[in-house]
C-alpha cells in the first residue's frame, strides 16, 4: 500500500549500501533540525502572542521584526556556564534533559507531515507516541531528584501526578477516534478523514474526546492553567530550578515541543492532518508541499490556542487538578468511548458531504 | 529470600522545612517564610525579618521633621503619599496648625490616587500569583496614568515627598482637572474589564473562594487593619472613623465584606476602587481657591508631649506616634505600619493550606515588605 510508505523508504527506494545510509543520516539530521528551529520558531511566537494578549509588542529588536530574539537567547544560553548544585546526584542530574528531550524526538517520528513526510509509519503510530510521551516524565522525575532541592521535588511530584492522571484522559479521548478511524497507523487515520475530518464526522462524542483532548494535551505539556510543575509564583522555577545553560535549554525546547506534537495530534486526529479542508489544492501540483501547508496551518492555530490559554487563566491548585481529571474528565471520557462505539456500530455518523452527492 | 512485608507502619511520615524567601516570587521582596510542610500541606509558618530594616525610627531621632518626611516614603512606597500626610498632620497638629481648605483637597484628592494606584499593582500582581500573567500589564497599563499624574504635579512616580507640614510643596498642575477627569472615565471603563478577565474566572473562583479564612476575633486579635480587616467584618476606616483632611466633606461607603476569606478581601480592594474614583469625581470639580502652603518657620521645633496620627493607607491603619522633648529633632518616633500586624494574621488564616494557598492568601494580604521591616 503506498500509504505506508514513509519519508525513509520513499527516498531509498533504489539505493543500496552507503547511500543507503547516508539518506538514513540526512533524514536524520532533517529531523533534529526541525526539532530545534520549531523549537525556536515556538518560543519567538509565543513570546509575539504573549505581547499581543498582554498590550504590548513582544520582541521586535533582533533581526527583522524580532525574528533572531530567540537565536541570541539560544546563543546566551548556550554560552552560559553550566552549574551544577555540589549535592547533586551527577548521574540523575545529567540524565534527566536527555530523556526529556529523547521523549519528545521520538513522538515527533511519527507524526505525519505530509503524504510520505513520515520518519516512522508503523501500525500503532498512536500507541506508540502515548507510550514514549510518558518518557518525558521520568527525566522531570529523576532530574528534579537528582539535584537535591526541595521547590525541584515539589515540582517532580506534581510533575508526576499530573502525568499519571492526564494520559488516562487523553488516551481515552485518542481511542475515540481510534473506534471512528478503526486504525491505529497514523496515515491512515489521516487517509480516512479524506471525506470528513472527524471532529464532523463524529459529531458529539469527537467534539466531547476533542475539548477532553485539549485540557489534557494542555496539562501534559504543563502549559497554564496547568503548569503546577513549574509554577514562578510557588516553587521559583519547580523542576528546573537547579538547571542552568544548555540543561535548562534542553527543558525549555522539550516543553514547546510537546506542546507542538500535542497540537499535531489535535490536528491528526480531529482536523485530517495534511489533508486540505474539502479537498481544495487536491488538483495543484507539489502535493508534499500543499500537505505541509495545510498541516502546518492547522497546528500553528491549534498552537495559538494554546498559547491563549497560557496568558488568560490563572493556575489550578494540584488537588482541583486531580479532582478534575478524576471526577470529572475521566468518568465523562469513558462514557464519550461507549458514545463512539453505539455510534460507530450503528453507522450514525455526519456526513453531510457524502449525503449531498458530493 | 524471605518476603518482606511493607506495612504502613514501616514507612516513616516525615514534616519537612522549606524557606520561602528571601528570594523567592511570590513574597515580592526580602520577606523570608520557614515553612513547615506535610506534603503540600502547610502546617506551620514562621517569618524571619529584617532582611530590610534600615532602622528608620532610629534615624528619625537625628532629623528634622521636615526630613522626617523623607524617610516615611520608603516604608509602604506604594502609599507614599499617605505615610507622609501622616507626618505632616502629626506636625500641624502639634504645632496647632490649621492649613487651608486647598491644601485639604489637595491631599485627599492624591490619598485617593494613591490608593487607586496601589491597588491596581496589587490587582496585576495578585493576578500574577495565582498565575494569570496578562493582569499585570493590564494593571500597569491603568497605573502609569496616574503616575503621570502624579509626575506632572509633583515631579516624582513613585517616593513623592509631596506633602511638606502647612502644605504642599507645588501647587497642582494646570491639566490636573483634565488628567483627573480623563482617568475616572477610563477607569470606570477598564474595571469591568478586569472582573471579566479575572474575577469571573472559574479558576480564579475556586482558587479564591473559602481559602485562607480569618475570623473578625483572629482579625481583632492580630490588630489587622486596612482591606484584610474589612473582608473579615470590622469596620476599621481610618477616613470615616477619624476624618482627617477632605474626608469629612465627601460621601463614601466603607466596603466590608463578612467571609474573611481570599476572595473577600479581594472584592474589598476592587470596591475600595470604585469608591476611591467616587471621592475623585466629588471633589475634582470642587478645589477651593487658596494658597497651597501655610507659612511656617523653616526648623519645626515642636511643644513638649506625645502626638498621635493615624491616617488609612492602602493597607491599613498607619499612625505615627512622636514624642518630643521641644527640640528640633524628635526624642522618639514610632510608625505603626499595617503590613507588620497584617502579617501576623497571614500566621494564622495561611495554616492548612497548600502551599498555593498560602502563596494566593499571601497576595491579597498586599504585603510590601519594607513596611513590615521599616
Amino acid at each position: 500500500m503506498i500509504l505506508t510508505q514513509n519519508i525513509f523508504e520513499y527516498w531509498t527506494q533504489n539505493t543500496e549500501g552507503w547511500l543507503y545510509v547516508l539518506v538514513l543520516a540526512l533524514i536524520a539530521a532533517l529531523y533534529l533540525t526541525f526539532f530545534a528551529v520549531a523549537g525556536l520558531l515556538l518560543v519567538l511566537m509565543e513570546r509575539r502572542v504573549a505581547g499581543f494578549f498582554q498590550l504590548r509588542l513582544g520582541p521586535n529588536r533582533v533581526g527583522p521584526g524580532g525574528s533572531l530574539q530567540t537565536i541570541a537567547d539560544a546563543l546566551k544560553l548556550v554560552s552560559k556556564e553550566i552549574f551544577m548544585p555540589k549535592f547533586a546526584d551527577k548521574l540523575l542530574y545529567k540524565a534527566g534533559y536527555y530523556f526529556v528531550i529523547i521523549a519528545s524526538l521520538l513522538g515527533l517520528s511519527v507524526i505525519p507531515f505530509s503524504a510520505h513526510f513520515q520518519a516512522f509509519d508503523i501500525n500503532v503510530g498512536i500507541f506508540f507516541i502515548t507510550a514514549v510521551s510518558s518518557v518525558g516524565v521520568l527525566g522531570i522525575l529523576i532530574g528534579a531528584w537528582g539535584s537535591r532541592n526541595k521547590y525541584s521535588l515539589i515540582g517532580a511530584m506534581r510533575s508526576g501526578l499530573q502525568m499519571i492522571s492526564y494520559e488516562l484522559s487523553a488516551g481515552f479521548a485518542v481511542i475515540t477516534i481510534v473506534l471512528l478511524a478503526g486504525t491505529l497507523q497514523m496515515s491512515e487515520i489521516v487517509e480516512a478523514q479524506r471525506d470528513t475530518w472527524f471532529i464532523i464526522k463524529g459529531h458529539i462524542p469527537a467534539l466531547i474526546a476533542f475539548m477532553i483532548f485539549m485540557i489534557s494535551g494542555t496539562a501534559e505539556s504543563n502549559r497554564v492553567p496547568f503548569d503546577l510543575v513549574e509554577a514562578e509564583a510557588e516553587l521559583g522555577a519547580g523542576f528546573h530550578t537547579e538547571y542552568s545553560g544548555m540543561g535548562f535549554a534542553y527543558f525549555f525546547l522539550a516543553e514547546f515541543e510537546n506542546m507542538f506534537i500535542i497540537a499535531a495530534l489535535a490536528v491528526t486526529l480531529f482536523f485530517g492532518g495534511w489533508l486540505a479542508p474539502f479537498g481544495i489544492t487536491d488538483a495543484l501540483p507539489g502535493q508534499v508541499f500543499w500537505g505541509l501547508f495545510w498541516f502546518f496551518l492547522k497546528v500553528l492555530i491549534v498552537i495559538f490556542v494554546f498559547m491563549w490559554f497560557r496568558w488568560t487563566f490563572p493556575r489550578l491548585r494540584i488537588d482541583q487538578l486531580l479532582v478534575l481529571e478524576w471526577k470529572y474528565l475521566l468518568p465523562i471520557g469513558l462514557v464519550n468511548i461507549v458514545l463512539a462505539a453505539l455510534i460507530v456500530w450503528q453507522g450514525w455518523l455526519f456526513e453531510p458531504l457524502k449525503w449531498l452527492g458530493l | 529470600m524471605s518476603e518482606q512485608v511493607i506495612t504502613h507502619s514501616d514507612i516513616k511520615f516525615q514534616e519537612y522545612f522549606l524557606n520561602m524567601g528571601p528570594q523567592h516570587p511570590a513574597t515580592h521582596g526580602v520577606l523570608r517564610l520557614i515553612l513547615t510542610l506535610d506534603g503540600e500541606e502547610v502546617v506551620g509558618i514562621e517569618p524571619d525579618l529584617g532582611y530590610i530594616h534600615r532602622g528608620i525610627e532610629k534615624m528619625c531621632e537625628y532629623d528634622t521633621y521636615r526630613q522626617i518626611i523623607h524617610l516615611t516614603d520608603r516604608f509602604d512606597y506604594l502609599s507614599s503619599h499617605m505615610n507622609n500626610e501622616a507626618v505632616c498632620l502629626a506636625v500641624e497638629k502639634a504645632l496647632e496648625v490649621e492649613v487651608t481648605d486647598r491644601i485639604k483637597v489637595i491631599r485627599t484628592m492624591m490619598d485617593e490616587l494613591t490608593r487607586i494606584a496601589s491597588h491596581l499593582l496589587w490587582w496585576g500582581v495578585m493576578g500574577m500569583d495565582v498565575g494569570a500573567l496578562t493582569t499585570f500589564m493590564y494593571a500597569f497599563r491603568d497605573r502609569e496614568m496616574i503616575n503621570e499624574i502624579m509626575e506632572k504635579t509633583t515631579g516624582a512616580r513613585l517616593t513623592m515627598s509631596y506633602n511638606i507640614p502647612g502644605g504642599v510643596m507645588f501647587d497642582l498642575h494646570k491639566d490636573f482637572q483634565k488628567d483627573v477627569k480623563n482617568l475616572i472615565a477610563h477607569m470606570r471603563k477598564v474595571l469591568p474589564e478586569y472582573d471579566r478577565l479575572l474575577t469571573g474566572n472559574v479558576i480564579f473562583q475556586r482558587r479564591m473562594k473559602g481559602i485562607g479564612t480569618l475570623s473578625k476575633e483572629d482579625a481583632v486579635n492580630y490588630g489587622a487593619t486596612g482591606p484584610v480587616a474589612r473582608a473579615s467584618g470590622i469596620s476599621c476606616d481610618t477616613r470615616k472613623h477619624e476624618p482627617y483632611s477632605a474626608y469629612n466633606r465627601v460621601k463614601f461607603n466603607e466596603v466590608i465584606e463578612t467571609a474573611g476569606d481570599n476572595l473577600a478581601r479581594y472584592q474589598v480592594r476592587m470596591q475600595e476602587m470604585y469608591e476611591s474614583l467616587d471621592i475623585l469625581e466629588q471633589l475634582v470639580d470642587n478645589i477651593p481657591e487658596g494658597d497651597y502652603q501655610v507659612a511656617m518657620r523653616n526648623l519645626i521645633k515642636l511643644p513638649k508631649g506625645e502626638f498621635y496620627q493615624s491616617v488609612e493607607t492602602a493597607r491599613g491603619e498607619f499612625g505615627v506616634f512622636i514624642v518630643s522633648d521641644g527640640k528640633k529633632n524628635p526624642y522618639r518616633v514610632h510608625f505603626r505600619s499595617p503590613g507588620f500586624n497584617n502579617l501576623n494574621a497571614l500566621l494564622k488564616a495561611g495554616l492548612g493550606g497548600k502551599i498555593a494557598d498560602l502563596v494566593a492568601t499571601m497576595s491579597t494580604f498586599d504585603f510590601v515588605i519594607p513596611d513590615i521591616d521599616r
